[in-house]
């Protein structure tokens, strides 16, 4: 029996990609790179008033849908090379989409080395998204990644030329699909064909690095510091809060809700933090370095967005990240002299 | 059959998914790990994980803010 690993990123192409192949008698187990930008999970995670929903991971789910092994691999590390040195460029944000794509299936060729599998499975559609998934890229992907005809895109391979899979009698030609472009319709009949109700549908990507606004704070975070590089810390509080950058040497985090605040709770001793103590309020942590007047300003703004915001004083508890910790007294920063271009 | 424990406290998930999944990948069939998180989402994920993966999930806890999977390692 032929082996082959998909990739699974929890959307619904991947999930018909995979079914359309399993049907064909080939043994499929699936494959989940994360990369720490990824949409699944760390949101809903954080934020409390999500928790009305189950939270669910959907490439598990995918997974478990098919009824098929997956194996998620933790590539933030060798990402970090991708993300800040993409050779073909970024997308719309700061996606750097197709040299993802080359080598996420890069690192799907090493493992079915290693595994003794014979192909690779992906969602692609042509024509479907404006970097990775056009006509003249997804052969860049196929060469690059190092797949070759090793990669099957069964969601459109009849409009692309035979693969090794079909070559050697793994799969049928009929049996795949033609896809093309952005309508979203052939893919909702072929689930509906399958009876797969309650997958997810991300808009836009699958990674906060197509989302405009995850972008913009990265950038931001990349100018204050003067230098292009981020931790793992970085990029899980670029996703919490809103983000307010005073001064060029310093921004604060505002907790937005009590789940926020909770998650800020964990970073609270490795960054200078603030928090109102006369009125409830958010916890805001300050990133950056920032002298006496600096603290100052942080907690007139900590102030702006406590109960306290319309009070004359309110007492702001402030811990420095060497520990040293001193109480304010502060009036609250009025709406006026809070810049608009402050937010980032 | 041993018995192991995997610190996966202040992961967010998918992390302590990977963790375990790591872990049981050096274990043998019949041994259990004791899997402790503190993102609640663990309680879904690893259990999912192991279904998947035809572990077994002996127990799930919750103990003050913190989540504990037990499983059993079954290499299919
Ligand atoms: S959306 Fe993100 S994860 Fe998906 S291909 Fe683009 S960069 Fe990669």
């Amino acid at each position: 029996m032929a082996k082959a690993v998909s990739l699974i990123s929890g959307g619904l192409d991947s999930l018909l990609a995979t079914r359309v192949v399993m049907d064909q008698g080939v043994h499929v187990e699936g494959i989940n790179f994360f990369t720490g930008f990824c949409v699944e999970g760390h949101t809903h995670a954080i934020r409390k008033r999500h928790e009305d929903r189950p939270k669910r991971n959907n490439a598990l789910w995918v997974a478990e849908t098919l009824g098929i092994k997956l194996h998620i691999i933790d590539i933030v590390d060798e990402y970090k090379n991708i993300l800040l040195n993409p050779k073909h460029g970024y997308g719309a944000n700061m996606n750097p989409c197709l040299d993802c794509k080359i080598f996420m299936v890069h690192k799907a060729q090493e493992w079915i080395e290693k595994n003794g599998f014979d192909f690779i499975i992906t969602g692609e559609v042509v024509g479907q998204r404006p970097m990775s998934q056009r006509k003249d890229t997804m052969p860049v992907v196929a060469r690059e990644s190092g797949a070759a005809d090793r990669l099957l895109r069964p969601l459109c391979a009849k409009n692309l030329p035979a693969t090794l899979a079909e070559r050697e009698g793994w799969i049928k030609r009929e049996a795949m699909h033609d896809f093309s472009g952005r309508n979203r319709k052939p893919q909702m009949a072929l689930a509906a064909h399958y009876g797969f109700v309650d997958y997810a549908s991300p808009a836009g990507g699958c990674c906060f690095l197509t989302d405009e606004n995850y972008s913009k704070k990265l950038v931001d975070l990349w100018q204050a510091r003067g230098k292009r590089d981020y931790e793992m810390d970085d990029i899980m509080l670029l996703k919490v809060g809103r983000h307010i950058r005073p001064r060029p040497h310093f921004k604060l985090i505002v907790g937005r809700e009590e789940g926020e605040n909770n998650f800020l709770q964990g970073y609270a001793k490795i960054y200078t933090s603030l928090k109102t103590t006369s009125h409830p309020g958010p916890l805001v942590l300050l990133d950056g370095v920032a002298n006496d007047d600096d603290l100052l300003l942080a907690a007139r703004i900590t102030a702006r967005f406590s109960q306290g915001k319309s009070a004359e004083k309110v007492i702001v508890e402030t811990r420095r990240d060497n520990g040293e910790e001193k109480i304010l007294e502060v009036a609250p920063l009025p709406p006026s002299e809070l810049k608009e271009e402050w937010h980032v | 059959m041993s018995h192991h424990q995997l610190d996966a406290r202040r992961l967010l998930c998918p992390m302590p998914v990977i963790r375990t999944q790591n872990k049981v990948n050096e274990l043998k069939p019949g041994d259990v790990l004791e899997v402790i998180c503190t993102d609640p989402g663990a309680l879904n994920d690893i259990p999912a994980w192991c279904r998947i993966n035809g572990h077994k999930v002996l127990e799930t806890k919750k103990k003050n803010n913190e989540v504990i999977v037990v499983i059993q390692v079954n290499h299919s």
